[in-house]
């Protein structure tokens, strides 16, 4: 059988793909079906959000940081209010702090169940599982929509606090909809996690030791799943997050089906913050006194916060005028993508599609 | 058993013909010409009526896939969203039919008729009423397989003629897929064979007094899972693998082509169905007061909604793992299934060759009990091993501090 002339085959994976989420190019060598190189290509979405902050005021800003992370523009909104805060030296009241840090982790629920429907859906599910998680998420949806009446770019964080108090029907809608996502969860979990498929395809698969990610910056469920526990809410508690019992779930290996199970166990925990934020919120104003035009004094923040793909940080210089001197995002999607290359060699095609989708990374973040 | 009148064979149209040509005094072009009348009525009546139970197979699928998926599925055009597909061909028609510049014209052209003609071919052989339309063509079941063979390589002209990578892909995985599932597949046939000791459809119809479903559980699950590979449904995807390589081999295609090949690809689970409905099921066979078709019918919409079930709630395997599935699993079961039948064939058959109704009772009952402790074995041996999963440490690399925990 000797003499037959192989080559490696070079595939554009993307920018149009089903399977990039967004605009995102791989170029991957193939060795038959077995990867020898890939090599991540992206700025297909960029929009300069960074620079265009430059030219905003305070507040306009939190309306670009709602189109970073897509899937999670509660988190941008916290993050980004948080560094201003920081920056002006702003008090927040304490049931603002509550309401933000309710609808943060509806927000991380929402962007876990949209991670998982789409990884099912990688793993050629044909959309069952995802829309199954569609329907879940769309309660969510609803819920902000009460808020503040978006539903995707929400924009409902201010510096100081919340654009405005929950309404009265948000409540009950919230109760009930924390009474029934554990149920939720374990018709999910039915369907996916003892699937002999969906083990098989996903256990040992994409490995990416505690080490490994340490050193590539990785944050978020990804770094949990490799077993490293760390999690800014606990590490270095923000808002009312040090009032609040819960844990950080952690994975054994860091193969892919630990990145989809520690995603799970993430929204159980977040539904238990959420009931205990329900028992211990009080009424209270929900916004700092603070004037439409912020004025910080001249100087530099960087706050970050654990969004549901990571640590997603602020780094913001004032040199004391209504808009920020330098805004710099730490986007999580985007520093998560960095070991892509070393995780992906050696795997197979159907492998590339499922470890690239467990990372769960946004273009809108990637790319800003 | 009752028929529904009205069913023609072959043959019976040929002799009809031949009648009438010679009465006409074509003399002895009488033969040619009835050969070529009755050849053409035929396929006339089977690809409009497979064309038209795809059409509606395909309104089926979307709508029982969007059962499964709570949603609701087409429902604007017609009652129920019936007219939804003579909506879907009349679009792919009238869409420009591309060719790629590089493309290998003819094998790119041939490739659509190439993969739906074998499809066709099969329903010819399926007995529906009393006969198939072939009449009780002798070796109906050697036919299908090689006719079925035929796929692989409309498969790999379409994917080797678009000249596009992801189209290869699909295909080279289609050809190495489809050539190892002809042999569990040839297994699962081969044990029928062995029971009803014909190759012809209408006889292993006929031989089934209780279904070899019950008979031979093994063999049927060796059958439908390898059938379910032949036709690349879920979890076997791999030849379109649509995450994974855009839509695999039909990448290149469109307008009429595509069409033709979106044909093919959902009428392969309507063959699919009416051969496991044959073999295993009974055929047409059922209890009096409902006409046999009618059970035939049945018997394929309960295949074709399993494959459905299949669709919506797997995910797909792997490419090594599906080879590996077919050699390391099918094969050893398939060989399992045709080696206990044989023996129990030796013991019980009659002086005829064939196996008396008691005796085949006796058979299931033995069938069972193996079939049940082999997959249980299997689903031990590899349930054990799925489950394992070491207890999560955390690193010693970071660190929360002690009022973390």
């Amino acid at each position: 059988m000797t003499g037959i002339r192989t080559e490696p085959i070079t595939i554009n994976l993307g920018p149009q793909h089903p399977s990039t989420h967004g605009v995102f190019r791989l170029r991957v060598t193939f060795d038959g079906e077995e990867i020898i190189d890939a090599e991540p290509v992206f700025g297909y979405l960029h929009r300069g959000t960074e620079k265009l902050a430059e030219t905003r005021n305070y507040v306009q800003i939190v309306t670009l940081t709602d189109r970073m992370d897509y899937l999670a523009s509660m988190s941008n909104n916290l993050a980004y209010v948080r560094t201003v805060e920081k920056l002006a030296n702003i008090e927040v009241p304490e049931r603002a702090q509550y309401i933000r840090v309710i609808s943060a982790e509806l927000q991380r629920i929402a962007s876990h169940l949209m991670a998982t429907g789409f990884l099912l859906n990688d793993l050629g599910a044909l959309a069952t599982p995802l829309v199954y998680c569609f329907r879940e998420r769309e309660r969510i949806l609803d819920l902000f929509e009460m808020l503040c009446g978006a539903r995707i770019t929400l924009s409902y964080m201010r510096p100081g606090g919340v654009f405005q108090d929950a309404p009265e029907d948000f409540w009950p809608s919230l109760e009930s909809l924390v009474g029934d996502l554990p149920h939720y969860l374990d018709e999910l979990e039915s369907l996916i996690t003892s699937n002999e498929i969906v083990l098989a395809r996903t256990k040992n698969v994409g490995l990416l030791t505690d080490e490994q990610a340490i050193d590539n910056s990785i944050s978020g469920p990804n770094l949990r799943a490799s077993g490293v526990k760390w999690d800014l809410r606990k590490a270095d508690p923000y808002e009312i997050y040090d009032r609040v019992k819960f844990d950080v779930p952690i994975g054994a290996i860091g193969d892919t089906f630990d990145r989809y199970l520690v995603r799970i166990l993430e929204m159980r925990e977040s539904v238990k913050i959420i009931e205990q934020c329900l028992e211990q919120i009080a009424p209270g104003p929900i916004r700092a006194n603070t004037p439409f035009f912020i004025r910080p004094p001249a100087g530099e923040a960087y706050s970050a916060v654990e969004g549901p793909k990571g640590e997603l940080g602020f780094y913001m210089v004032s040199d004391g005028g209504v808009a920020p001197y330098r805004c710099k995002v730490r986007a999580p999607s985007f520093i998560n993508i960095t070991p892509l290359r070393d995780m992906l060699k050696g795997w197979k095609m159907g492998d590339l599609i499922i470890i690239f989708g467990s990372i769960d990374i946004v273009l809108g973040e990637v790319d800003r | 058993m009752n028929y529904l009148p009205g069913f023609i064979d072959f043959y019976t149209l040929y002799d009809f013909c031949l009648t009438l040509f010679q009465n006409f005094g074509f003399g002895d072009n009488a033969e040619w010409l009835s050969y070529l009348t009755a050849g053409v009525i035929i396929s006339f009546i089977v690809i409009n009526l497979m064309i038209l139970s795809t059409a509606f197979y395909t309104w089926f699928e979307r709508r029982v896939l969007g059962r499964f998926q709570v949603r609701r599925g087409p429902n604007r055009n017609g009652p129920f969203g019936i007219f939804q597909p003579f909506a879907d061909v009349v679009k792919l028609i009238m869409k420009e039919d591309t060719i790629p510049t590089e493309a290998d014209r003819p094998v790119f052209t041939l490739a659509p008729i190439a993969l739906v003609a074998p499809t066709l071919l099969i329903m010819t052989v399926i007995p529906m009423g009393e006969s198939s339309f072939l009449g009780s063509l002798n070796i109906g079941i050697l036919f299908i397989v090689g006719v079925t063979s035929v796929n692989s390589i409309a498969i790999f002209m379409a994917g080797w003629g678009s000249r596009n990578k992801y189209a290869i892909l699909g295909s080279m995985r289609g050809a190495a897929m489809l050539i190892s599932y002809e042999i569990p597949m040839a297994l699962g046939i081969t044990s029928v064979l062995l029971m009803s000791g014909s190759l012809a459809m209408t006889s292993i119809v006929s031989s089934q007094d209780i279904w070899f479903i019950v008979v031979m559980p093994l063999g049927f699950f060796v059958f439908m899972a390898a059938a379910t590979a032949e036709i690349s449904r879920t979890p076997f995807d791999q030849i379109e693998a649509e995450s994974e390589l855009g839509s695999g081999y039909n990448t290149e295609f469109s307008g009429i082509k595509f069409a033709i090949l979106f044909l093919a690809e959902f009428m392969a689970p309507i063959v699919t169905a009416a051969v496991v409905a044959t073999l295993f099921l009974g055929g047409t066979k059922g209890f009096d007061p409902i006409p046999g078709q009618i059970w035939f019918v049945l018997k394929m919409f309960v295949v074709i909604f399993v494959l459905l079930w299949f669709r919506a709630t797997w995910p797909r395997l792997r490419v090594d793992q599906i080879m590996g599935f077919a050699w390391k699993g099918l094969f050893g079961l398939g060989i399992l299934n045709i080696f206990i039948v044989a023996i129990e064939i030796m013991i019980f058959r009659t002086e005829e060759g064939t196996v008396g109704t008691s005796n085949m009772l006796i058979m299931s009952a033995i069938n069972w009990v193996i079939a049940v402790v082999t997959l249980l074995t299997l689903m031990r041996i590899y349930g054990q091993k799925k489950l394992e999963r070491p207890i999560p440490v955390p690193s010693p690399l970071a660190n929360m501090g002690v009022e973390a925990d």
